[in-house]
C-alpha cells in the first residue's frame, strides 16, 4: 500500500500513522449540544467504498494529510493536506 | 571542577570502510532549524540568498553546497548547515540551534544506493532520486534525513542519540552489499 504525499510523492505505507476518519476538520460548536458531541466523537459511518481518513505522515514531511481511499479495493485515490482542507473549510 | 571534554556524536565509529564504500562523520558545524513565518518564504529566501547565497529550499530539494547548505527539512523547515545563520533570518522565520542534536554521517561509493535500499523505503534510482535531491524517511525505524550530495555520496542524519544504532544498521548493510561482489 502506498500513499502519495503531496510533499514527498509516493512513499510507502510504514512511514505513515492512521488516525482515522476525517471527522476532525469539521468539529462541532462548543454550545451544539451533547448529541452532537456524542456523533462526533464515537459514532462512524463504516462504509464500502470511498472514505475520507486522517493520516500522518510520521516518518516523512510531519504533515496531516486527508487521504481518499476506497475500503472495497483498498484503492488509495488521492491524499491532501489536512492544512489546505482547513483552509478550504473555513 | 569536572574536566568535561567535546567529542562529536561519532566518536570511536567512523570512518568504517567496507568493500568500496566508506562512511565518514561530517565535520562539526552549526545546525540551525529554519521556519518561515506564514507567507513570508520567499523575503526570507531572498534575504538568504544574499547573506548565505542559497535559496529556502523547495520539498524534497536542497540549495548550496558542501560548507553552506540549506536542507528541506519537513512541512514548513529546512535546515541551514554549515554558517552560522544571519541575524536579519530572525525577521521571517523562527530559527532555532539544532548543532548539538544529530549525528551527521556521509555514506560514499559504488553501492552506496544499493546499501541504503536495503534500509529504507525509498526510490533511489539515479534517474529518481537526484543530486541535490533530500528526503525525510526511515532507516531502520530511526527518522533520517537523507540527502544526495554526489553522484555517489549521500549525507544521512540521525538524532544524536541513535549514532551507535545507525552505524551499526549501516555496518551490516554494507558488509551484506559487499558480500555479493
Amino acid at each position: 500500500m502506498r500513499i502519495r504525499c503531496p510533499l514527498c510523492g509516493e512513499r510507502d505505507r510504514r512511514e505513515f500513522y492512521y488516525k482515522g476518519a476525517a471527522v476532525a476538520l469539521a468539529r462541532p460548536d462548543p454550545g451544539a449540544g451533547p448529541e452532537v458531541w456524542d456523533a462526533y466523537l464515537h459514532l462512524r459511518d463504516n462504509p464500502c467504498g470511498e472514505t475520507r481518513e486522517l493520516w500522518y505522515h510520521e516518518a516523512g514531511c510531519l504533515a496531516w494529510l486527508v487521504v481518499t481511499r476506497d475500503t472495497g479495493t483498498h484503492e488509495m485515490v488521492g491524499a491532501e493536506l489536512a492544512s489546505q482542507q482547513a483552509l478550504v473549510a473555513s | 571542577m569536572v574536566e568535561l571534554s567535546a567529542i562529536s556524536p561519532c566518536e570511536g565509529l567512523l570512518p568504517v570502510t567496507i568493500g568500496n564504500l566508506t562512511v565518514t562523520e561530517e565535520p562539526f558545524v552549526a545546525i540551525t532549524s529554519i521556519s518561515p513565518h506564514k507567507s513570508r518564504e520567499k523575503d526570507l529566501s531572498a534575504i538568504m540568498k544574499a547573506a548565505h547565497g542559497l535559496a529556502f529550499p523547495a520539498p524534497g530539494r536542497s540549495t548550496g553546497k558542501a560548507g553552506a547548505r540549506a536542507i528541506w527539512f519537513s512541512q514548513g523547515q529546512a535546515l541551514l548547515i554549515g554558517p552560522e545563520p544571519d541575524a536579519g533570518l530572525g525577521a521571517y522565520a523562527a530559527l532555532t540551534d539544532q548543532s548539538d542534536a544529530w549525528a551527521v554521517v556521509r555514506l560514499e561509493g559504488a553501492g552506496a544506493a544499493d546499501v541504503l535500499a536495503r534500509l529504507m523505503p525509498l526510490d533511489l534510482r539515479p534517474s529518481v532520486f537526484k543530486r541535490g535531491h533530500t528526503a525525510r524517511t526511515e532507516l531502520a525505524h530511526m527518522l533520517v534525513s537523507l540527502t544526495k550530495v554526489g553522484d555517489k555520496s549521500f549525507q544521512i542524519m540521525v538524532f544524536r542519540s541513535m549514532a551507535r544504532t545507525l552505524v551499526h544498521d549501516l555496518k551490516t548493510a554494507m558488509e551484506a552489499v559487499a558480500a555479493r561482489g
